[in-house]
């Protein structure tokens, strides 16, 4: 019925009114490829061998029960894994065709393009304007200038500016749970990364934050290609494009946000996210 | 995942309200049904007690549309249901809609019996009318079926039977037309006639709607308004 599109509210629908289904993932832009990753952390396999396309300037949401390794997958995307001891990476990950797991990559340079938020705002011990601007500076860009503008226009995009602009040079750690989480959210996008890695980003944070960060995750996704994990299903619903469920360190199933919440594939999908025991 | 489990949540209190509502549609089920029994007594007999009693009836059956709604929209705000619980709550929301509205049939069945009750020379067509009758309260009986036991074979064979329910009312109604055109006379309870067939055609109609749901809640496919061989194709899907 695809051949009978017509335009209703600007949502395109064919003929019948049904709404034009989102494209696979294999079909987008991809921006991230995992190829047959493996993790384990010492004698125990942690991820059996994850196959998926992140499409670019799309949400991507990986749910799933605790343990089920939906973090230690998205810790791989900028490979914090490395920090932990008795971590082994077997498989690629593909960052714009280049593998991220290459020795020539250096972890530094990959954390810069692709960006990580934690569960807990973790602002550092100074000013709004610094926390903002330490990215840059680490770059070692000084110009006050370019700084002034750059912590402008991430406030901007992590809508924090305005609650914050009459006192940059206040401690950071006076904000709000939510007003740091989106402070840290401007630091992350300061130094203009391709990717945005969220671990729960809204998980210690009261209703209206979270509304607050779901809308801002709605407008950065069209600079940037987001991958977050939460607990929260009605949250993933929300927020992404595509959804990914993992349970014991498998991809149980990857599909469209709209398939995957209506009409899963697979039953244990179902059981999930409809809180039943399998 | 074509049978559709509505306990086996963690939470017990969801499974009972899940029951609870699944038990309700059916229990309005059973009410049409006898709505549509009662009217099509009274119209094979000419009762015009009876017939009176389904219209004073009707509002048991919107009271029960009434209270399942508000028990879908209540599950819908606290329970928030994805995937199969989803779609049961969105296809009862649906079905009740087309149950009430057979309710409301019936009472025009009923209407017409107690004009027709009335008047000299009415025992024309009446084994016609009957058979139809039949047909349809036959096709929403296997509606209800298809519901109860979320079978998706019963229901596609509801959707089968409603273009003979249609062949039948359009053979009717011709019949009634020519009647007419031999006897103006007979025009007025001709015309009560075939307020009745068309009352019982869209009974039909909206059995088989029920059906579609039964497919969307079992498939996940949406089959409305398309065509009974694209309708298969998409049941068959998964």
């Amino acid at each position: 019925m695809s051949d009978s599109q017509v335009k209703t509210h600007g949502v395109n629908m064919d003929a019948l009114g049904r709404k034009a289904q989102q494209k696979p993932p294999e079909d987008e832009e991809c921006s991230l490829e995992v190829k047959n990753l493996k993790l384990f952390y010492g004698d125990k396999q942690a991820l059996n061998g994850i196959d998926m396309h992140i499409s670019k300037k799309r949400v991507t949401a990986f749910i799933g029960p605790s343990g089920c390794g939906k973090s230690t997958l998205l810790r791989c995307f900028n490979r914090m894994n490395d920090l932990v001891d008795g971590v082994r990476v077997e498989g690629e990950i593909l960052l714009d065709g280049d593998n991220i797991y290459a020795k020539s990559v250096s972890a530094v340079e990959l954390r810069r393009r692709i960006g990580m938020v934690f569960q807990k705002p973790n602002p550092f011990p100074k000013s709004i304007y610094e926390n903002v601007a330490y990215g840059l500076r680490l770059q070692g860009i000084k110009d006050r200038r370019i700084l002034d503008e750059s912590v402008e226009k991430s406030l901007k995009g992590s809508a924090l500016w305005e609650e914050v602009k009459d006192r940059l040079n206040d401690s950071a750690l006076g904000l709000s749970g939510g007003q740091q989480q989106r402070l840290v959210i401007a630091r992350a996008i300061a130094v203009e990364p391709e990717v945005l890695l969220l671990d729960e980003p809204a998980s210690a944070l009261d209703p209206i934050s979270t509304l607050k960060i779901e809308e801002l995750i709605y407008e950065l996704k069209s600079d940037y290609t987001i991958v977050i994990v939460t607990h929260n299903m009605q949250q993933a619903a929300r927020v992404s494009d595509y959804t990914a469920f993992m349970y014991m360190g498998d991809m149980i199933e990857f599909a469209d946000t709209d398939t995957l919440f209506t009409n899963p594939g697979k039953k244990q999908t179902e059981d999930y996210i409809t809180g039943r025991y399998g | 995942m074509d049978t559709i489990d509505i306990g086996h949540h963690i939470s017990q209190r969801y499974n009972q309200e899940l029951e609870d509502i699944r038990n309700q549609v059916l229990a309005m089920g059973g009410l049409v049904e006898q709505q549509l029994d009662n009217a099509l007594q009274a119209h094979i007999d000419r009762d015009a007690e009876l017939a009176e009693q389904v219209i004073k009836d009707d509002y048991q059956v919107n009271a029960l549309e009434v209270a399942i709604d508000e028990e879908c929209t209540q599950v819908l705000a606290r329970r928030q249901p994805a995937a199969s619980d989803l779609r049961l709550i969105v296809s009862v929301i649906k079905t009740i809609t087309d149950l009430e509205r057979i309710g409301d049939e019936a009472g025009k069945v009923a209407k017409m019996t107690t004009a027709l009750a009335g008047r000299e020379n009415n025992s024309e067509h009446g084994i016609e009318i009957e058979h139809l009758g039949n047909r349809v309260r036959q096709m929403l009986h296997d509606a209800l079926d298809a519901f109860a036991r979320t079978d998706v074979e019963a229901a596609l064979k509801v959707a089968h039977e409603d273009v003979r329910v249609d062949r039948e009312y359009e053979s009717l109604m011709r019949q009634l037309i020519t009647y007419m055109m031999e006897d103006p006379r007979m025009i007025r309870r001709s015309l009560d006639l075939m307020w009745t067939i068309r009352a019982l055609e869209r009974i039909g109609d909206h059995s088989r709607n029920i059906c579609e749901y039964v497919i969307y809640l079992v498939k996940g496919r949406d089959v409305r308004h398309i065509s009974l061989e694209q309708m298969e194709e998409e049941a068959g899907k998964r």
